[in-house]
């Protein structure tokens, strides 16, 4: 065995030349990722990259770990697979909107509810890109696009709403140019056992270029993002004023300023991870009426699929004692022809 | 006398010989299956060689009496080699109108009938389409039948044991199976263990059902029945000695896979999605976790087969399996597979169609399908089993092409040989020759391109293997490097690549052999899959008066035998029967430049022997 040696990004950087168009959000996440992975104690051999169709799942060839580009929407599927042949393996799952919450939406709902120990990342840009600019399952109504050239009229999802009501047990919301941020919640997705769902704002310079501005211009950011810690009061605005209050009458969350009204900080929610609605009701807010959460909006770690398959396994196999094919393939009514 | 010669005096006596075909008949609830299946086990256990052939409905509980609820089971048995399910029906048991006005046009002249005559109730004989009451109008002259009221029978001989009416009367078949067994001589033992084992935790009812099993075999050891009826006595089969068993094909099938996984010294993920009829394989894959098998019932086929691929990349063998349905559905992911050079089986289990077609009848209509059914230049190795006993070394077979020349494999079954059973001589797996998988460990010279010069198989480098990161994807890759290229000359040199890689499998298996017969002649039968049977009988018979015909079963679809296309150029005539429009026909024309004729049948039901043997006789005319 080798010592074990400090890795570097170069170290997870593949000699491909990366094929983003310039300043699409991918490549922000790419650097930070490859410059994250030296920081999870996982061997580079045990890491594997899965990823589907699109602009985002050409992640893996960028990524010096075991990489596999399949097929649309069904990077999930895949992964699941390779989980089940080898639990020790160390799976990521990149996807994006289209590919994720379309095509392959039916194997995310069943990724998340099985609770499949994988980390997901989900390039949310609002668009489809590789297929050059049609609307996607998250684009705001009214969205024009060439398939929609007098504005989409159906409902986006919210994909972390999505990955909440499958039963995810950690869902998270970060931005693809801020590694700060981004670098801790994916220690944390990487940390969890079972399906870890990540949403990252992308910003796609081409065909829908500016889409999370509001969120992520600098000036604004006070008033549209509410940073998430666990046990902390749910606060944002300049100087923290303003907060959300629950309304006991409505059952939703309002926005208020500390101070006014007779409302103070006591009056402000606490963010607990562990609490199923309060994540619900986080993921849904969204622009303007609302800061939108930013940060572990759940995470409530249950015993993950693979690991109950071989627990079971292992207990047949306990009780069973030792597997002797011939004997098995005897076993029942037989009898012999002389 | 018997009973057996009687009847073969009423036919063709050289056709029938020491052997019977019985039929169960009854609604879809009325226990037609379980009361056939122990029927089997008890005839196997008697020592007659012998074929079943369960028929049922897709309604899991149809309408009581409806003629598209009734569920049949047919077994054919006899002191000669059995391989159909027979052609027509020496014994019918009927438990209500409708399985009478659907099954007697199979019953042969002179047949027995038993029947239920509490089922023949003036609603039941309205909802079968009776206009009058059969057991009494006088048409079912020209049959022997045994008219009893077995309700009433079962509901006496149950009494004791305090069931409900309903329960009561759900032992009906227990005691119709007793008589039966009564007539045919069969020891019930193994039919008392088994419900003592099925109703373990309910000891009543399992008390109830042998008592109905008993009282239906003193019925008739004490009964008049009509002159004609006494115990048939079927002498034991001349079979090769050995350890036998009975399977269906799935089970058959399920075990050849385990083993295949066991030869290649690897373990098995098996991914799959309910669907009639493969659900079984499934099931009994679930069963035995003891060997290195993990099962996955996924969301639907297109997460079965990706979970199997997925779990092939993993460094294990990735097997999924459906019906041709499913299959379509799977199609897009076999071609990543393909692409991406990966080990996979893939099962198929061919049922009626197109669309839901007849999920629980039989057909091989998927051949087109299996070989020709992808996006782009998809090829892939598709081999067919021809017998649920062959299900297992088919399976083998699978296993051992897909890992040696990391391709995806199709592996075709049909509902016939999913659910018919036969005796089965008990493999013995240290008689086959391991074909352990090597996976690459040494990062030397290493690239995901790399093959094997012999086969061309892709290598096999698990995550998991320091040094051996890399990266594969359906995106065209280079054939040097294994990177991405959209090389025009790369793209060409993959495409032939991938196909000689599937054509040059044909080095790699055995030569086509004649099933029966000289090879050269006046006639060959070309069959595939689970015509084998009727085939075998009709070809066994036909040259048995003398003509000139011969039976190749092929095995390998795809390629074929290196040899197949010098065989049949030995022939004077070829026939193809299969249970479909004309797939191989096609086929067999096109690559072979040869007149084939086909024999056609897409009922849902086998071929009987006598059509083969038919077209047999009109194709060589008069000089048979």
């Amino acid at each position: 065995m080798n010592a074990p040696q400090k890795l570097t990004l170069k170290d997870f950087s593949t000699d491909q030349e990366v094929r983003w168009c310039p300043g699409c959000g991918d490549y922000a996440i790419l650097k930070t990722i490859q410059k994250l992975m030296p920081e999870i104690d996982t061997p580079k051999e045990n890491t594997v990259f899965v990823s589907g169709i699109g602009c985002s799942s050409r992640f893996p060839y960028y990524m010096e770990t075991y990489g596999f580009h399949t097929i649309h929407g069904r990077a999930p599927s895949i992964a699941t697979g390779v989980k089940l042949a080898n639990p020790e393996l160390d799976v990521w799952v990149v996807t994006g909107d289209g590919d994720g919450l379309s095509i392959g939406g039916n194997h995310m709902l069943h990724v998340l509810r099985r609770n499949v120990d994988l980390q997901i990342l989900l390039f949310n840009n609002e668009i489809y890109g590789l297929t050059k600019g049609q609307y996607s399952p998250t684009s705001k109504v009214g969205t024009r696009s060439p398939s929609t050239p007098d504005g989409s009229v159906d409902m986006p999802l919210r994909p972390c709403t999505f990955a909440l009501g499958a039963g995810a047990r950690f869902v998270a919301r970060t931005i693809d140019t801020e590694a700060k941020h981004m670098t801790p919640v994916l220690k944390r997705a990487h940390a969890h056992k079972g399906a870890s769902f990540v949403e990252i704002y992308q910003n796609c310079p081409v065909y829908n270029d500016g889409i999370f501005d509001y969120i992520k211009d600098k000036k604004s950011a006070s008033e549209t993002r509410l940073m998430l810690e666990h046990g902390q009061p749910l606060v944002f605005g300049q100087d923290n004023s303003q907060g959300l209050r629950l309304n006991a009458k409505t059952l939703q969350l309002e926005v208020v300023t500390i101070g006014e009204n007779g409302v103070s900080l006591e009056d402000i929610v606490v963010h607990d991870e562990t609490n199923r609605i309060l994540a619900t009701m986080l993921a849904g807010l969204s622009a303007p009426d609302f800061p939108e959460a930013i940060g572990v909006l759940y995470c409530q770690a249950e015993t993950s699929y693979e690991n109950s398959v071989y627990q079971q396994i292992k207990t047949v196999r306990e009780k069973k004692g030792i597997a002797d094919f011939n004997a098995v393939l005897r076993q029942g009514h037989t009898w012999t022809v002389q | 006398m018997s009973v057996v010669e009687k009847v073969s005096d009423s036919i063709d006596a050289d056709q029938v010989t020491s052997a019977v075909v019985v039929r169960f008949a009854g609604d879809s609830g009325d226990g037609m299956q379980l009361t056939g299946s122990n029927f089997t086990e008890a005839t196997a256990l008697h020592g007659n060689d012998l074929a079943t052939f369960p028929d049922f409905p897709a309604e899991i509980r149809a309408p009581a009496g409806a003629t598209f609820g009734v569920s049949a089971f047919q077994i054919y048995f006899g002191a000669d080699e059995v391989t159909t399910a027979g052609d027509d029906v020496d014994v019918l048991v009927v438990m209500n109108p409708a399985a009478l006005i659907t099954n007697l046009k199979d019953l042969l002249p002179g047949g027995v009938i038993i029947a239920d005559s509490d089922a023949f109730t003036d609603k039941n004989l309205v909802r079968a389409g009776y206009q009058s009451n059969p057991l009494e109008d006088g048409s079912l002259e020209g049959y022997r039948v045994i008219v009893i009221e077995i309700t009433k029978q079962v509901i006496a001989a149950v009494e004791p044991y305090g069931l409900s009416h309903k329960f009561a009367v759900r032992c009906k078949n227990m005691w119709t199976l007793g008589l039966v067994m009564w007539l045919f001589d069969r020891d019930r033992s193994v039919t008392i263990e088994n419900l003592e084992k099925k109703f373990a935790s309910k000891p009543d009812i399992a008390q109830a059902n042998i008592a109905a099993l008993n009282s239906g075999h003193s019925y008739a050891e004490t009964a008049e029945l009509p002159s004609g009826v006494e115990v048939y006595r079927i002498q034991r089969a001349q079979v090769a000695p050995g350890l036998y068993r009975n399977a269906t094909g799935t089970e058959s099938l399920a075990y050849g896979l385990i083993a295949g996984g066991r030869l290649a010294e690897i373990p098995i993920t098996f991914a799959s999605y309910p669907i009639t009829p493969a659900s079984s394989l499934l099931h009994t894959l679930a069963q035995h976790k003891e060997f290195d098998v993990v099962t996955f019932q996924a969301e639907d086929e297109i997460a079965a087969v990706c979970a199997a691929i997925g779990a092939s990349f993993g460094g294990t063998l990735g097997i999924t399996s459906s019906s041709g349905p499913g299959i379509s559905l799977k199609a897009e992911a076999i071609s990543l597979a393909a692409a991406t050079e990966l080990p996979l089986v893939i099962v198929n289990t061919q049922r009626g169609g197109p669309s839901t077609g007849m999920p629980t009848k039989t057909e091989q209509s998927d051949l087109n399908q299996a070989l020709f059914g992808r996006h782009a230049d998809t090829t892939l190795p598709v081999i067919a089993s021809s017998t649920p006993s062959d299900c297992f070394d088919v399976a083998i077979e699978a296993v051992r092409l897909a890992t040696q020349f990391s391709t995806p494999v199709l592996l075709l079954s049909d509902g016939y040989l999913a659910n018919a059973s036969e005796p089965w001589l008990v493999p013995d797996l240290t008689e086959y020759t391991p074909f352990p998988v090597q996976f690459e460990t040494n990062p030397e010279g290493f690239t995901p391109a790399n093959r094997d010069p012999e086969t061309l198989a892709r290598v096999w480098a698990k995550p998991g293997t320091p040094g051996l990161e890399h990266r594969i994807g359906g995106i065209e890759k280079s054939y040097e490097t294994g990177d991405i290229s959209y090389d025009p000359d790369n793209h060409q040199k993959m495409t032939d690549v991938r196909k000689a890689k599937i054509d040059g499998i044909a080095r790699f298996i055995p030569p086509q052999t004649v099933s029966q017969g000289n090879d050269s002649g006046r006639l060959a039968l070309v069959g595939w899959g689970s015509t084998y049977g009727a085939i075998h009988q009709a070809v066994k018979r036909a040259r048995a008066t003398g003509a000139d015909v011969s039976h190749i079963h092929i095995r390998y679809m795809m390629p074929f035998p290196e040899n197949l296309g010098a065989l049949l150029s030995g022939f004077d005539s070829i026939l193809v029967p299969e249970m479909n429009t004309g797939q191989l026909v096609e086929v067999l024309r096109a690559k072979y430049l040869i007149d084939a004729q086909r024999l056609n049948k897409v009922s849902g039901q086998p071929f009987k022997i006598r059509e083969i043997l038919e077209a047999i006789h009109s194709l060589l005319g008069e000089s048979v």
